[in-house]
């Protein structure tokens, strides 16, 4: 009995460990979207494609997306297929894309990583849908099912698409900070122009102005902010947004093109509280 | 460098000791100690008590010689009770009965002293040597808030680095001494005191009880007082001035044998309720817990009067604007500051030296938030940490030479420190770095000074000249400090962890003539003070406070001087009647010229007292000239003179071997409109204000 005893806890341990120990390796190896979450999936061509997100749902902003692709009748996942992806708006009287990255492979060989920025939701009478056209040991496919693109939850707003002072069309939205801290946080924009209803292209050597307000105390401003400058590397505008204290912020924007004029947005004043470009969030 | 977490690790030795003496002491006080402390997680010290008696302003013959004035606040002696005009008013007004001490007012209640006109973060405040930290980060808990004058036995005023030997400080220290019946063949002595004061209806009960025999003694009092609006002169009502508040505390000793003896104290104060008039918050709660152990031993071999204390106090402080009723925007603000410490002396004589070695050190713990509330319910409070929970460790020693030469003494004094402080919080840390991006969670800093003093007595004279050097760290705020708002400049501060050291030069000198009728003292010092911490406008910056001006960083200014000049009279017109009077200048400017904030103009008094058998009567008289020298960017604007007067009787009478004591007076007669230039915002102080006094003891 009493060896028993001592037995007991000791097997218990070494199958807990055991069970943990191989559980790791098959979550490392099989799930790299384990931090992630499924938000849509489309059957088509005998493959699964499935697209994940940090977001339980396509938000309207900037969106980092997952993709893998699944071999049905293997139940595997294909390495390195090639994809490209479209998504677009079915209006009541047109139809247009949004801004989005080309979609690569990323560090697992199984799973493509892109973004895409929608500047706007569906609702009853307009929808998005998005096309896939990828390529799987030379053969190509097409997959294509209609997605629900949502407002943020909060209600805030983490994208702009404007018409600036050149008469273009222009794409603005807030990739980071995704949880803004008190702190002097890294700030990363993407700025799109519009060339038609299909295509939109990376803005190069613009500068975006930060003005960061908390409307709810004064309208008071924080220091050591930086301007949002062009990063070729890529392709999106950093900077450093400070945040002195919890609550709601609204940043006030500028946005300035090369030659220095301003193509969209106005100066924080006393008598004008915020600028017509902004982002805004609460945390 | 010393790694932080080996620095925390110290501090274990303490906690368990102090556990120990917990439940010594809890045999004694259980009952009390339990319910006064039950909620409170961090361990304390011990308990003790201290006598309510007489209290008292006595000009000792030390305040002409002006390098330490003393004011007893509790004294033994029967009479010294009869000699104070209002024997049971707060330790602030006591202490701004000392010449060198001028008192900052945001309300009745908590008056921040100042010495030399230098204010919180340039003294070092001890209550029985004890390094106690205000938890409010607008100065609205000074610790001499934390003590009563039923705790009190002197206060002890030191200018400049005569105030080195408790701690770190530029200008100069105030000990609060607690009063200890000590050891007396089988003493029992209850008093009961009563108080109300007009003005303000302030109704004031204290209780003491005093045991002892030859080898214990232990002393408990209480003290409630309760105070609602006071009045300006000319009737005017001083809203958001009332208080509440209460103190407890216990003292005892135990000899162990005729060369040790074993003591502990135990404070518990709690003010509830407490308005400032001059600032756009009150106060829910201020309480303070502070205990101590102490042993000590006639001797050491060849060292005397070992003394070793072992201590740990904790502040709570909420601020909040509830009561009023039109604020831009409804925030709390509540602080916390914890310390733990010790101290370990002994002295030691040598031929023609007398030395005193003592070696201490402290830990201190200041955490302070802030939340708001947007007048749009559906928004998020706005948080913010004003003291990012900067945890300061500093150990010393001090040692100091009193060298004997015939009717001429030397005195030679240094301390040096070690100072670490540490910000604790990520999120505070994280805040300051907007500011400051290189900034480190931990700095070292090391302190020093030296002084020395040359005394001699020349027939009936008294001539002493000093010399002095010392530096200090910035303090919390000026160091960490996070949108602190000031009311006075309208402007919020922002603290400067790249501050460097304050330093201060001075030289002091003091004559002072005595004969059997006559005294008279002249006393000067000037303190230089290279890289003199204050706060300067940052243009560009965005004011977090709504209607606030602008916003400050503490810089270090090139330098700053601050002169001070006293003359004290004292004479005896005949047995019964007595003169003293008094009359100060004093000058603050930076390397621009530009005037210091907070430095006094011509100040006097002086009061006539009668003396004669049981009765006595008194006559005082207390004023400033206009002020001339004021600094408009500080937040000052110039203040009037004024002159008050006040009166004051009392008597004493033998019922069968008990003692009943009674005083009235009147402050303020002639109801006079008036503030000084150290009332914040220019608050009026009380008009006419009757007062009575009424104590009971028995044995």
């Amino acid at each position: 009995m009493k060896t028993i005893k001592h037995i007991f806890p000791i097997l218990c341990l070494v199958l807990t460990l055991a069970s943990c120990s191989t559980e790791d390796d098959d979550l490392f190896e099989e799930n790299p979207v384990a931090d992630l979450l499924l938000v849509k999936s489309m059957t088509a061509n005998d493959h699964t494609i499935e697209i994940y997100s940090a977001d339980n749902q396509f938000t309207i902003g900037y969106n980092e997306l997952a993709v893998r692709i699944k071999d049905n009748t293997t139940d595997t996942y294909f390495d390195n297929p090639t994809i490209d992806w479209t998504p677009v708006m079915h209006m009541t009287s047109m139809m247009h894309s949004c801004p989005k990255s080309t979609i690569t492979n990323s560090e697992f060989p199984n799973v493509a990583k892109g973004f895409i920025i929608f500047q706007m939701p569906g609702n009853d009478t307009e929808y998005w849908d998005l096309k896939f056209n990828y390529e799987i040991n030379g053969v190509s496919y097409e997959a294509m099912d209609i997605i629900d693109v949502l407002p943020p939850a909060d209600g805030m707003k983490r994208v702009s698409s404007f018409m600036a002072t050149d008469g273009s069309r222009y794409v603005l939205a807030m990739v980071s900070p995704s949880n803004p801290d008190v702190m002097v946080n890294d700030f990363t924009a993407a700025l799109y122009k519009m060339e038609n209803m299909m295509t939109f292209t990376p803005v190069e050597n613009y500068t975006i102005t930060v003005d960061p307000r908390m409307p709810g105390m004064g309208n008071h401003s924080s220091p050591n902010n930086e301007d949002l400058t062009y990063n070729s590397a890529t392709q999106m505008y950093d900077g450093k947004l400070s945040l002195t204290m919890t609550g709601y912020w609204k940043v006030n924007l500028m946005l300035y093109n090369e030659s220095g004029d301003v193509l969209k947005g106005e100066t924080v004043t006393d008598t004008n509280p915020e600028s017509s470009l902004y982002f805004d969030f609460e945390f | 460098m010393i790694p932080i977490k080996d620095l925390k690790g110290f501090l274990c030795p303490f906690l368990r000791v102090s556990f120990q003496q917990k439940l010594y002491l809890t045999l004694f006080f259980s009952a009390l100690y339990l319910s006064s402390y039950g909620q409170e997680k961090k361990p304390n010290i011990c308990a003790a008590s201290c006598a309510m008696k007489c209290v008292e302003v006595c000009m000792d013959s030390t305040k002409i010689q002006r390098l330490s004035e003393v004011i007893v606040v509790a004294p033994k002696k029967k009479l010294t009770y009869q000699r104070q005009s209002k024997p049971l008013s707060s330790v602030d007004e006591y202490l701004e009965k000392a010449q060198q001490i001028t008192m900052i007012k945001r309300g009745a209640y908590a008056w921040e002293p100042n010495v030399n006109n230098m204010a919180t973060e340039r003294l070092s405040v001890t209550i029985d040597g004890m390094r106690i930290f205000a938890a409010c980060t607008d100065k609205m808990d000074p610790i001499t808030s934390y003590v009563d004058v039923s705790n009190l036995s002197k206060v002890t005023v030191s200018s400049g680095q005569e105030g080195s030997e408790q701690g770190n400080c530029v200008g100069g220290a105030i000990d609060l001494e607690l009063d200890k019946t000590g050891f007396k063949e089988d003493y029992l002595r209850v008093s009961i005191e009563d108080g109300f004061e007009s003005n303000n209806e302030q109704k004031i009960v204290g209780a003491d009880i005093n045991f002892s025999d030859e080898k214990f003694y232990v002393d408990a009092d209480i003290i409630y007082r309760d105070a609602e609006n006071y009045s300006a002169g000319g009737g005017e009502e001083v809203l958001y001035s009332q208080f509440t508040k209460y103190n407890l505390s216990f003292n005892g000793g135990l000899l162990l044998n005729e060369n040790s003896k074993l003591s502990a104290t135990f404070i518990f104060d709690e003010a509830r309720d407490v308005g400032y008039p001059a600032l756009p918050m009150d106060v829910s709660l201020a309480r303070g817990i502070i205990g101590s152990v102490a042993y000590e031993q006639v001797s050491l071999g060849p060292l005397t009067n070992w003394a070793t204390k072992l201590y740990a106090n904790s502040i709570t402080h909420i601020m909040d604007d509830s009561q009023r009723p039109d604020v831009p925007i409804r925030m709390d603000m509540p602080g916390w500051s914890d310390t733990y410490g010790f101290y370990s002396q002994a002295s030691l004589k040598k031929e023609k030296h007398q030395f005193l070695f003592k070696a201490d050190g402290f830990y201190n713990r200041s955490l302070a938030e802030m939340t708001m509330y947007p007048n749009d319910p559906s928004q998020s409070p706005m948080f913010m940490l004003t003291w990012p929970d900067v945890r300061t460790l500093n150990t010393g020693i001090y040692v100091e030479d009193n060298i004997a030469f015939g009717k001429a003494k030397l005195k030679l004094a240094t301390r040096l420190s070690y100072q670490n402080n540490f910000v604790a919080d990520d999120f505070g840390l994280n805040s300051l770095q907007i500011f400051y991006p290189e900034m480190e969670a931990s700095q070292n800093r090391f302190l020093s000074s030296v002084s020395l003093l040359y005394s001699k007595k020349v027939k009936s004279f008294d001539v002493s000249v000093g010399a002095s050097y010392a530096t200090r760290a910035p303090s919390v705020s000026e160091g960490f400090g996070f949108y602190l708002f000031n009311s006075s400049d309208n402007h919020d501060y922002i603290g400067n962890p790249e501050l460097n050291n304050e330093q201060a030069i001075e030289f002091n000198g003091a004559v002072s003539y005595k004969s059997k009728k006559l005294k008279i003292g002249v006393s000067g010092n000037v303190f230089r003070m290279p890289n003199y911490i204050i706060g300067e406008v940052e243009q560009g910056l965005s004011t977090m406070t709504i209607g606030a001006d602008g916003v400050k960083i503490y810089r270090n200014l090139n330098d700053a001087t601050i002169s001070n000049l006293y003359l004290n009279t004292e004479y005896k017109i005949n047995k019964h009647l007595k003169w003293n009077g008094g009359i100060s200048y004093h000058r603050g400017i930076d390397s621009d010229d530009r005037n210091l904030p907070f430095i006094s103009p011509v100040a006097y008094g002086g009061a006539l007292s009668y003396h004669k058998s049981t009765f006595t009567a008194g006559l005082e008289m207390q004023g400033a000239t206009k002020q001339v020298n004021f600094n408009p960017i500080f937040g000052e604007n110039q203040t009037d003179a004024y002159t008050v007067f006040g009166i004051s009787m009392g008597k004493t009478f033998l019922i069968s071997k008990n003692t009943f004591y009674v005083k009235a007076g009147v402050q303020n007669i002639f109801d006079t409109f008036y503030s000084t230039y150290a009332d914040w915002n220019n608050i009026p102080r009380i008009g006419r204000n009757i007062h009575f006094t009424l104590s009971y003891k028995i044995g």
